[in-house]
């Protein structure tokens, strides 16, 4: 068994370690990265990446469908599920290569295995349950992220059950689907079956879709989606599932009323949880908390020299939110000047549905409950010349600033693309600037980003277009 | 090339004050008579508006700072066109150096002075980089953002940068046994002026009681008869008591007077300032020519005075100056005090409350509502004789009150 000692080494190879461990070589750090699976984590091969690919094919349909809307004739469409699974693991591979070139150009060693901690700075490494080398670090980064939460009485089986990964790579399609969970994934795979055609019944324990956004965006996403057939069932909870050979019932309980709904498969989405187990950390300080590693604002964990990144260290479980977070642990690490830690509110948050949801900074009730005296503008895409243009008026920009500094403290949006804008409001709260800069900025038109400037204007009761 | 915001001479003795807020940010369009800010004088707080329109395109001092000198050049304005690469070429101690001597019949206050005295001003050389933010933030709370080190990228000055700065004032001060209440500029000069007067004035005090009945009752009927009339009027105590001291001035004006090295200064006119309690302390408005005025006239002007005193609106001129001071907390119940003379007044009445007491007339007790009154003195200008005379006077105004309401008598 060979015996290696690195700068820094990271543990997973997913987007909050492999960016961390290009950064750490960019720095010039003798840097290791240890991944058990594939590179590119879950997000690149069984998040983010590959339900793009599945989102964009049913967009297509979609467009398709409404062909005659255009101008244009379309007959005889239809889809061929397995290309379009297909083309998703197709994207997905392309990209697990380019991860490992990108660690090649920056010389980081990559390890195939599994990492347990010693303590004191070492782990071992371990392949088949085999050491293949025992290493030591000044500076272990823990970057193992998460994997879908089971819940009691629901746990997922691969067959009748699905988690993300079965959701991904169907092999025929269902007659119906039951998501339980309407966070984003939940609600991305509600999109995509059913654009597909699938009956799609959305059930949610809190009043709203997309807890996380602002009240008014959720209720505006949930009504297109009605509007699209996708059954939504919020403040209710699944109690228990009844298999059958090939379909399932649920017991659903809404306002202390239970009833009962048959489907053809359950797509599990209600959350997911730190992938903490099997690192060694009990040879360690480091401490967990509800399957997270207890972090400080700087990512160190209680065990000197050990960091927790991403996901593992908790939510919001974002691909973004993790390469920065490695990013600031290592510049940290080197000492680089005039470093901040991750602001949690700059987190922007994306949902691929049709319409899309993107929101970044505070809601307008988290604002209201931080004390802020707040001012809001709305703008809808009915009232943007591209938006009509494009066939895509259904959606609304929302912003929240303050009202004592004009700073900006969230902005929320529904629609077409809005996934895209939403960067323009990223680089606003950055930059720190007040709504002067945002309403003194020259927007192009015609585009769907005036909407973002009208959106600013009318917060400030300036807005031209309605 | 960007025009010049100077802090303006808001009256003829008015040497400098505090920037106390701007209206208006970086980048606002101004246009000429905007309020583009406000400067606490010593005993107000004035609102200055822009003589140019344009663009604000630096505030060179910034909310807070405090003894700024008239005619110092507070912020610039930039001309349509221009942009903030304009400011930078500009650098405000020379500028104010050649311009003064042009603007001199205007603003005559010498630049020697101005350039004697201390500032806080940013440093016109070099751009300042704050966030936005930061900037607003900066403006808000009265940190200087050129006393700040910048933690963002290249040295950037971001909010918590700002936010850190003005936490810092105020954990110096923080105590969880009181709660420190920064002095305003109104404050000290409260502290300064009564300091001085308290110990360089040499004080005495003379104290009457005036009986009130008659004048109580002429008053009632005064008021009674004016209620159906268009323009209702109530005459207050307070409004007798002014009269009646203009009166008493005009006949002993050897009281309205203030002493300096060289001579004791005998007024003219029969100026009247009359102490108003406001959230920031004590000021004085005056009624001009009291002697002179009807009590409807100084009725409405004082309750005029008053008002704006109280929301800090008063102008300079409004209360700077005056011969004879009153305070009056009577309506407190207060039932004889000695106030601190005003300066450079020489003498200030202090009135108690009209109350029902036993009085002694003709061997027969009696009562009568009697009000206690104490003149506290300025002996180097005005001897106790002067004082008695003065209150002899003041006594039989109001005692005898019909005279208060013929209304002016000629001199």
């Amino acid at each position: 068994m060979s015996s290696a000692q690195y700068d820094i080494i990271v543990v997973g190879g997913g987007p909050g370690g492999y960016v961390t461990a290009i950064r750490a070589g960019q720095i010039g750090l003798k840097t290791a990265l240890i991944e058990r699976e594939h590179l590119g984590g879950i997000c690149l091969n069984w998040g983010c990446i590959p339900t793009k690919s599945l989102l964009r094919s049913a967009e297509i349909f979609e467009y398709m469908k409404q062909a005659s809307s255009f101008g244009l004739s379309a007959e005889g469409i239809g889809f061929d599920l397995q290309q379009i699974v297909a083309r998703s693991r197709r994207i997905a591979k392309q990209l697990n290569g380019g991860v490992a070139q990108l660690l090649k150009k920056n010389k980081i060693k990559v390890y195939d295995g599994q990492a347990q901690l010693l303590g004191g700075g070492k782990l071992r490494i371990e392949n088949d349950d085999k050491a293949i080398e025992e290493s030591s670090a000044a500076h272990i980064i823990l970057a193992t992220g998460a994997r879908a939460r089971d819940l009691p009485g629901l746990e997922a089986d691969g067959k009748l059950v699905w988690t993300y990964k079965e959701a991904m790579t169907p092999k025929s399609l269902p007659e119906s689907i039951l998501v339980i969970g309407a966070g984003a994934i939940g609600i991305e795979f509600a999109s995509f079956y059913n654009s597909l055609g699938v009956d799609v019944t959305v059930v949610e324990v809190m009043p709203q879709i997309l807890p996380v956004e602002d009240a008014g965006i959720a209720e505006f996403a949930a009504k297109a989606f009605a509007r699209q057939g996708i059954k939504i069932l919020t403040n209710t909870k699944v109690t228990e599932l009844r298999k059958g050979r090939n379909e399932l019932t649920a017991v659903l309980i809404r306002n202390e009323e239970q009833s009962e709904i048959t489907v053809d498969r359950v797509i599990s989405a209600v959350g997911v949880v730190g992938n903490h187990e099997n690192l060694g950390l009990e040879n360690t300080r480091v401490e967990v908390d509800r399957s997270y590693v207890v972090v400080n604002e700087w990512s160190e964990t209680a065990e000197p020299g050990v960091y927790a990144i991403g996901d593992l260290a908790g939510p919001p479980c974002l691909a973004h939110k993790a390469s920065h977070e490695g990013i600031i642990c290592v510049e940290r690490i080197a000492d680089t000047p005039n470093i901040h830690p991750l602001n949690k509110l700059t987190v922007p948050g994306c949902t691929y549905s049709r319409p899309q949801i993107a929101s970044i900074g505070l809601t307008e009730q988290a604002a209201r409950d931080a004390g802020y005296a707040v001012r809001i503008g709305n703008f809808p895409f009915q009232a943007n010349g591209k938006a009509i243009a494009l066939g895509e008026t259904e959606g609304m920009i929302k912003t929240v600033f303050d009202d004592k500094t004009g700073e900006l403290l969230g902005a929320h949006m529904v629609g077409a693309e809005v996934t895209e804008l939403i960067q323009g409001f990223g680089i606003a709260q950055s930059l720190e600037t007040t709504e002067q800069e945002l309403m003194r900025t020259v927007f192009p038109h015609p585009t769907l980003s005036e909407m973002m400037h009208e959106a600013t204007l009318d917060a400030f009761d300036k807005v031209i277009h309605i | 090339m960007p025009i010049e915001i100077r802090l303006p001479a808001l009256a003829p003795d008015f040497e400098g004050g505090t920037i106390e807020s701007w209206h208006k940010v970086v980048g606002d369009v101004i246009a000429a008579g905007d309020v583009i800010a406000d400067i606490e004088t010593d005993k107000a707080v004035v609102e200055i508006e822009a003589t140019d329109s344009g663009i604000l395109g630096k505030i060179v001092v910034v909310a807070g700072t405090a003894d700024v000198p008239v005619n110092t050049v507070i912020g610039l304005l930039l001309q349509e066109g221009e942009t903030v690469a304009d400011l930078d070429n500009l650098s405000v101690s020379d500028r104010a150096e050649t311009v003064t001597p042009a603007v001199t019949d205007v603003a005559p206050v010498p630049t020697a002075k101005q350039a004697s005295k201390p500032q806080t001003l940013a440093t016109p050389e070099g751009r300042l980089f704050a966030s936005p933010l930061a900037r607003r933030i900066a403006l808000r709370s009265g940190v200087d953002l050129n006393t700040l080190t910048g933690r963002g990228p290249n040295g950037r000055i971001l909010r918590a940068d700002v936010e850190a700065a003005s936490s810092n004032v105020t954990t110096e001060v923080a105590d969880e046994r009181y709660t420190a209440i920064p002095n305003s500029g109104m404050r000290k000069v409260i502290a300064r002026r009564l300091g001085e007067a308290k110990r360089d004035i040499p004080h005495f005090y003379l104290t009457v009681d005036c009986t009130l009945d008659a004048v109580l009752e002429l008053r009632r009927q005064f008021n009674a008869e004016s209620i159906d009339g268009a323009s209702a009027y109530k005459i207050s105590v307070n409004d007798l008591i002014i009269k009646a001291c203009a009166l008493a001035l005009q006949d002993v004006p050897a009281a309205n007077a203030s002493w300096t090295e060289e001579a004791t200064l005998q007024y003219h006119d029969v100026d009247i300032s009359v102490a108003v309690a406001t959230p920031g302390g004590l000021i004085t408005p005056i009624v001009r020519n009291a002697d002179r005025k009807s009590l409807i006239e100084i009725s409405s002007e004082i309750r005029d005075l008053a008002d704006r005193a109280r929301n800090g609106k008063l102008k300079p001129t409004e209360y700077k100056g005056g011969g004879f001071t009153i305070s009056n907390l009577g309506m407190y119940g207060i039932k004889h005090f000695s106030a601190i003379v005003n300066p450079p007044q020489s003498c200030i009445l202090a009135i108690g409350a009209g109350e029902q007491r036993a009085i002694v007339n003709d061997g027969a007790l009696e009562v009568a509502t009697v009000m206690s009154c104490t003149l506290s003195v300025d002996h180097r200008s005005v001897d106790g004789a002067i004082g008695a005379e003065f209150l002899k006077a003041f006594k039989n105004h109001i005692e005898h009150s019909l005279s208060l309401f013929l209304g002016s008598t000629s001199r």
